[in-house]
């Protein structure tokens, strides 16, 4: 696979270009061709083919690189994409997927295994805030060396200090040591001397995830600077509320590959829908009882309003859950049903038939209990139901299930746990008006 | 329109990275260390004097520890030698002065060769996560090497001055025995430092070899005249140096010059050599190192 690309030795980077024939494209700032880079996942073995690549690069010995050695893998498999000037790329996917290993090697920092890159311009990489930093040393000193590891002259530094400074919000404090700063105004200063940067291409590695609000509404308006000006960025996040409100584009890369390069929403989706699916899912184990087994659980299953079974729902959908069991007891009367919501471990919703003083009554042999709900009108994308049955006076546990999965096929304009349905509206408020001062608001109780 | 010729007025420099080994192309490869040790040397200023300035912050005796070794091995060897424990050659000039000179000579050899791996070890973090010119770290350990030196060299000037010492016509030659002997030491330091950011035993065995290596080294006695360790001496690189350097220094034209001269053009060789292989190796490093 990397023989198709290589080109003949003693190529010059002049000759370097996408195999698409892009040569001449200078709008095309980043190209990744068939990038692909293995990791060893054991230590000491990775350190000894260390050794044994360093020692092929000083024989001038071309390495093994499309060969996986014992305990290897491809940390990242066959990456390719391109970015252009005014474009801005997400790069999205599980933890372990590559995202950092890609942007190490976009950086320079590692070599690419097989395949290319092309970097056209000065490269800005935010990977770690405040790198080089030495706690004893003073803000103002650490400026002065975090800056030229980044590669800003003292001219540059000179000029832009007090700007730094100020954008910092350090104050006085510049002249103290970093390490009796907080770790936020650590970070706060990292930014804002990465942020005097000028490069024409940026990497951003997970920076906007750290700091308060107004450290990130000035990290935010930082990345729609450099999208004025057209500085195409590259930029790994968690966090798909950043991503789509700043990439024109995405990759999304899973266990090393690309799994799709393309339009953000649509990325960010088979982001979503990919998480959903690999997000481990044990469904409960009908043979076990656990409990008394006064009463045992046999099987449970969503129905719609018409009574069919379903895996799936619509956000704002009806939706019953409908449990068998079969009892064993001689007889059991009004037991306690106790039903918990859950969304990937955390709780949404819990009730029991006690706490909606509803009775069931003496259960027959074998039957179904079903829960209806009107409207479901939740937005995660995958619901457990977790699930018990008890003695309603002596609180015996008959029978107890977890994690039968609900998907919700939710509204893609939203974000979040709850489904509601805004309306947006401005009204123009003079200074007389009665709403919502607090002298009206006094004067109408 | 080539890319070679941009055009567009912002169009920055073109990188290509790829497996393809660099040793193929030794002209670029050159070309590329050249400039970068030139782009380095601002930002080896910085980590000089950021390193220079947290050493001692915090510390009430400061650069006084940089005066302790040398004068606590001296002052052990001067009682040692007093009470017969062993004996060792005449030495033309007073003994202490003898040994100080030699201790501080063989503290920068010292120096020399661990630094590059200390720095390097400390800038781990930044090695991992920041691409800058890679020529700046062993820069500023040179600086931090030559920096001890000079303050080390008050305590030779007080011992010219307390044993009333006049330096001979050769003095001026002195400072040429240094800088031999930084090289030698930090061509060591250099050509083991890719090994041993991978393997924390280079480092532990570095300073095992260190200790034993003081003492085969004419450095607290004069160079043997017979027996075996004239054998030792003769295979040991730092001798010539470090006994020319101080017969400079102290006495006059010294009869080692042969072995300085051929140790040192082997030095400066190996150094070239040290330094392609640390370009070469970075990478993948870096690569083993994570973070």
């Amino acid at each position: 696979m990397s023989s198709i690309h290589e080109p003949a030795a003693g190529a010059s980077p002049e000759e370097a270009g996408s195999p698409r024939g892009r040569q001449d494209d200078t709008d095309v700032l980043v190209v990744a061709e068939e990038v692909r880079k293995k990791f060893c996942r054991d230590l000491k073995r990775s350190l000894f083919y260390g050794v044994q690549d360093v020692a092929r690069e000083a024989l001038g010995m071309r390495q093994r690189g499309d060969r996986l050695r014992k305990d290897e893998f491809w940390a990242v498999d066959g990456a390719s994409f391109e970015l252009r000037r005014g474009e801005s790329l997400g790069l999205i996917g599980h933890n372990g997927a590559g995202k950092t290993t890609l942007l190490k090697m976009l950086n320079g920092l590692i070599r690419p295994d097989t395949g290319y890159i092309t970097m056209r311009g000065r490269v800005g990489a935010l990977i770690a805030l405040g790198a080089g930093f030495n706690p004893i040393l003073t803000g103002r000193e650490n400026v002065y060396v975090n800056a030229s590891v980044l590669g800003l002259t003292k001219k540059e530094i000179n000029a832009k200090f007090d700007s730094i400074v100020e954008f910092a919000e350090i104050g006085e404090f510049i002249d103290a040591p970093v390490q009796s700063y907080s770790s936020g105004m650590q970070v706060r200063l990292g930014f804002a001397v990465a942020s005097a940067l000028n490069p024409d291409i940026l990497l951003l590695d997970e920076v906007l995830a750290v700091g308060d609000v107004a450290f990130q509404a000035k990290c935010f308006n930082a990345l729609a600077d450099l999208r004025r000006r057209g500085v195409p960025f590259i930029l790994v996040s968690h966090n798909m509320q950043h991503i789509s409100r700043h990439c024109t584009k995405v990759v999304f890369m899973k266990k090393g590959r690309v799994e799709f390069v393309g339009d953000t929403q649509e990325g960010i989706g088979l982001f979503l829908a990919d998480m959903q699916g690999s997000d481990h899912h044990d469904g409960p184990d009908w043979s076990i009882v656990n409990g008394s087994g006064g009463v045992a659980f046999t099987g449970a299953r969503f129905l719609d309003a018409d009574g069919n079974a379903i895996t799936r729902a619509k956000t704002g959908q009806a939706v019953t859950f409908a449990v068998d069991y079969e009892r064993h007891a001689a007889s059991v009367t009004d037991p306690l049903f106790d039903l918990l919501i859950r969304c990937r471990g955390e709780k949404l919703f819990q009730a029991t038939t006690q706490s909606c003083g509803q009775r069931l009554g003496s259960l027959p042999a074998k039957g179904t209990l079903s829960v209806t709900f009107d409207s479901l009108p939740l937005h995660s994308e995958a619901l457990d139901f977790c699930f018990c049955l008890m003695d309603g006076e002596t609180h015996e546990l008959f029978d107890w299930k977890r994690n039968v999965r609900l998907n919700v096929e939710s509204d893609p304009r939203f974000t979040g746990v709850l489904s509601l349905e805004p309306t947006w509206t401005v009204t123009p408020r003079c200074h007389e008006s009665p709403l919502s001062t607090p002298e009206a608001v006094a004067q109408e109780l | 329109m080539k890319s070679s010729t941009p055009t567009a007025p912002d169009a920055g420099p073109v990188v290509r990275y790829g497996p393809d080994p660099l040793l193929r192309r030794p002209g670029a490869l050159l070309r590329e260390m050249a400039t970068d040790l030139l782009r380095s040397r601002e930002l080896a200023w910085r980590l000089f004097v950021r390193d220079v300035s947290a050493r001692y912050r915090q510390s009430i005796l400061g650069y006084v520890w940089a005066f302790l070794p040398p004068i606590a091995a001296t002052a052990t060897f001067v009682f040692l030698r007093s009470t017969g424990v062993f004996s060792m050659g005449e030495t033309a000039i007073p003994y202490a002065a003898f040994a100080l000179i030699g201790m501080v000579l063989w503290q920068t050899f010292v120096d020399a060769m661990q630094y590059p791996l200390r720095s390097l070890t400390a800038a781990k973090p930044m090695l991992t996560k920041i691409n800058f010119p890679r020529e700046a770290i062993l820069l500023a350990a040179l600086g931090e090497v030559l920096f001890n030196f000079i303050i080390r060299l008050v305590l030779l000037v007080a011992v010219f001055l307390w044993f009333q010492i006049s330096p001979p016509a050769t003095a001026w030659l002195f400072p040429f025995g240094v800088v031999a002997i930084i090289a030698l030491g930090y061509m060591i330091g250099i050509l083991l430092a890719p090994l041993g950011m991978l393997y924390q035993d280079v480092g532990q065995g570095l300073t095992l070899l260190t200790t034993f290596w003081l003492f085969v080294t004419p450095v607290l006695y004069p160079a043997p005249q017979a027996g075996l360790a004239t054998v030792l001496n003769h295979w040991n690189p730092v001798s010539p140096l470090v006994t020319t350097s101080r017969d400079w220094l102290t006495t006059g034209p010294s009869e080692h010059l042969g072995g300085f001269l051929g140790v040192f053009g082997v030095t400066v060789v190996l150094l070239l050599a040290g330094w392609t292989l640390y370009r070469l190796a970075l990478p993948h490093l870096i690569a083993r190192m994570g973070g």
